[in-house]
């Protein structure tokens, strides 16, 4: 296909594309903007740590939970979040695997989305154990009162999950860092800058036994890195699944969780692309081909999540038991039903537009259907868990669940929790690959000589 | 250069004219020969006759560590501290198979990573082929070849000159 293999243009050259990544880091160019959305970020984060103090003084009891809607913001959330991160390494990992070369201008900063998040959901667990200060006891550690973790419940396997997902996912941004790092190292002028990066990229020479070494290092652990996002999101689909929850308990679950999860990770892959390259002036690297092509993924993941929606449905009615056609109805005309065709709208109508090319190609437009798919999938969330919470197999027990300030303070400041170190990243770190993006521009330029 | 030499460091414009040069290197005789790119570069690896890297292996021997302690540890705890919930079994392999799997990788990924740069012997911060006056072009646009100066063929003159017949832009000694 002529269109892959000329994404880049090929109208510069490698030293260009050094200088240009290099630079960003190491002269920044957009002081003043970034110095607004940290400062934005920074407020958030503060919300988020103010927050957190009044939950730990007074307990989960600020939040709107209650019997039976015990799990609400803060798994909502959490799988939210969670969500978003593995379309990083899906982009950076899969797409490495299949030789798909577009992915080398996204992945960076898409693995760096997906640290962040992971970060952002990791932390809900745990503000929602109540007593967080016991999280020790998820761990088998030899306790004196000879008791171990619950090997066999799908909590427990959350936070294996999680810290694996978080582990592997740092080794395998580091390890692609490497080269990058010692890019940035030799174009250092300032002192500071030549330690930060001479230490972070220790000591990294491109010496060709060291290539040969850290190729089959980071396409082995691409290869691992893609099964673990599977499992990742399964395994988080299972705290669902394996609970008898009307609602919940499908086996569709798996599959739909991860394809969701893509669906609006690669949205927001697609927004911090389009603000990047309009941002830092990327568009000899990210191209319109590159949007065209997150275009595509966005709306291939979208219809696939929307076949989740419809096999839901069909299990809910094929299975024919009362509760589930209970909370089927409650889905479509119960009180949350605007959550249900909240999410149906916002994730499945603007996405239509991706048909068209130009759409795809146009940055703002891209951008827009990304953030409808973003807040879509939200309130998914929203739905899948409320929905089959509220109301519990005894009338007796029905409830509702109303989001109180601290519910809304807390999910904000995750927001900043996200940003800030994200934008620490882009001012730290080449936001694109450097190396990669040279090695696809030396592989373009040798095509058009020989074809 | 009254001190001891590293070798002789010669640059290249593309990564076509370094394989070219790598090979007559090798053709002449020179068998300690390394090169420096700023990204990898396909067929060197053949041409140098290095080795297949071990990491792969090593990777293996990690996902089997992983995988081993997972199921070590969920079989002792579940026999340690038996619990009964409802009479579903104690050791279930279907229960244990998700944290199995996820330590499988994580102990496989770390494995290659620390494999990677031990094998690499990094962190190393400092390094002769530093001292290369054009050396730090390595990581932007050019492609350099070292001949050693532990090489039995190696003479620092008359290598000088044969790297520079076989193209490089530019030839300079590397002190230790």
């Amino acid at each position: 296909m002529s269109e892959q293999s000329d994404i880049l243009p090929t109208r510069q050259s490698m030293g260009g594309i050094a200088d240009q990544l290099t630079g960003i880091p190491l002269h920044f160019p957009a002081d003043r903007r970034w110095l607004i959305a940290m400062t934005v970020a920074s407020a958030l984060l503060m919300l988020l740590m103010v927050s957190v103090v009044e939950l730990f003084t007074r307990g989960v009891g600020i939040w709107g939970i209650n019997i039976p809607v015990n799990w609400a913001f803060a798994i909502h959330n959490y799988v939210w979040w969670l969500g978003i991160g593995h379309a990083g390494t899906l982009i950076s990992a899969l797409l490495l695997l299949t030789g798909s070369e577009w992915r080398n201008s996204l992945n960076r900063f898409a693995e760096t989305m997906t640290l962040f998040a992971v970060v952002c959901a990791g932390i809900y667990p745990i503000l929602h154990l109540g007593r967080p200060w016991y999280v020790y006891w998820m761990f088998p550690y030899p306790a004196t009162m000879g008791v171990w973790p619950q090997f066999r419940s799908p909590l427990e396997w959350d936070i294996w999950a999680v810290l694996t997902y978080l582990t592997v996912s740092l080794a395998f941004w580091y390890t692609g860092l490497i080269p990058d790092l010692a890019a940035a190292r030799d174009r250092a002028t300032r002192r500071g800058w030549q330690i930060f990066f001479g230490i972070t990229a220790l000591g990294w020479r491109g010496s060709a036994r060291h290539w040969q070494r850290w190729q089959q290092t980071y396409r082995l652990t691409a290869g691992l890195a893609v099964p673990l996002v599977v499992s990742v999101h399964s395994e988080v689909s299972l705290l669902f699944a394996a609970g008898q929850i009307p609602g919940w308990h499908s086996t569709i679950f798996p599959p739909y969780f991860v394809l969701g999860a893509a669906f609006s990770g690669f949205a927001v892959v697609s927004i911090i692309a389009v603000s990047l390259r309009s941002w830092f002036g990327l568009q000899n690297l990210v191209t319109d081909d590159h949007l065209d092509l997150l275009g595509k993924v966005l709306l291939a993941t979208g219809l696939m999540t929307g076949y989740g929606y419809v096999f839901e449905v069909f299990d809910a009615v094929y299975s024919g038991e009362a509760h589930e056609m209970q909370t089927l109805i409650d889905r479509f005309a119960g009180a949350y039903a605007w959550t249900y065709w909240g999410a149906v709208i916002l994730n499945f109508i603007p996405l239509q537009a991706l048909w068209w090319r130009a759409v795809r190609r146009t940055g703002w437009m891209l951008l827009l259907i990304s953030a409808s798919v973003v807040v879509g999938m939200w309130l998914e969330r929203y739905m899948i868990l409320v929905t089959s919470l509220y109301r519990d197999f005894l009338v007796s027990s029905w409830s509702h669940f109303t989001p109180s300030f601290w519910d809304w303070s807390t999910y904000f400041g995750t927001i900043g929790l996200f940003l800030v170190p994200f934008l620490i990243a882009i001012r730290l770190v080449p936001v694109i690959s450097i190396f990669e993006s040279k090695e696809l521009l030396h592989k373009e330029k040798e095509e058009q000589q020989h074809g | 250069m009254a001190e001891k030499l590293y070798g002789v460091l010669a640059e290249f414009k593309s990564p076509e004219h370094l394989l070219a040069a790598t090979r007559k290197a090798r053709e002449a005789g020179y068998r300690n020969l390394d090169a420096f790119t700023p990204f990898p570069v396909e067929g060197l690896d053949r041409i140098l006759h290095f080795p297949r890297p071990t990491i792969s292996f090593i990777g293996l021997g990690g996902a089997i560590a992983g995988a081993g302690t997972a199921l070590a540890m969920q079989f002792f705890i579940n026999y340690d501290y038996p619990l009964n919930v409802g009479g579903r079994p104690i050791y279930p392999i279907s229960a244990f198979a998700v944290v199995t799997f996820e330590l499988t990788i994580l102990f496989s990924a770390l494995a290659m990573l620390f494999a990677m740069l031990w094998q690499n012997g990094l962190p190393r911060l400092s390094y002769p082929v530093f001292n290369g006056e054009r050396f730090h072009r390595a990581s932007k646009d050019r492609f350099f070849l070292c001949v050693g100066a532990d090489d039995a063929k190696f003479d620092a003159g008359e290598t000088l000159a044969f790297l520079r017949g076989a193209g490089a832009l530019s030839v300079e000694l590397v002190p230790e």
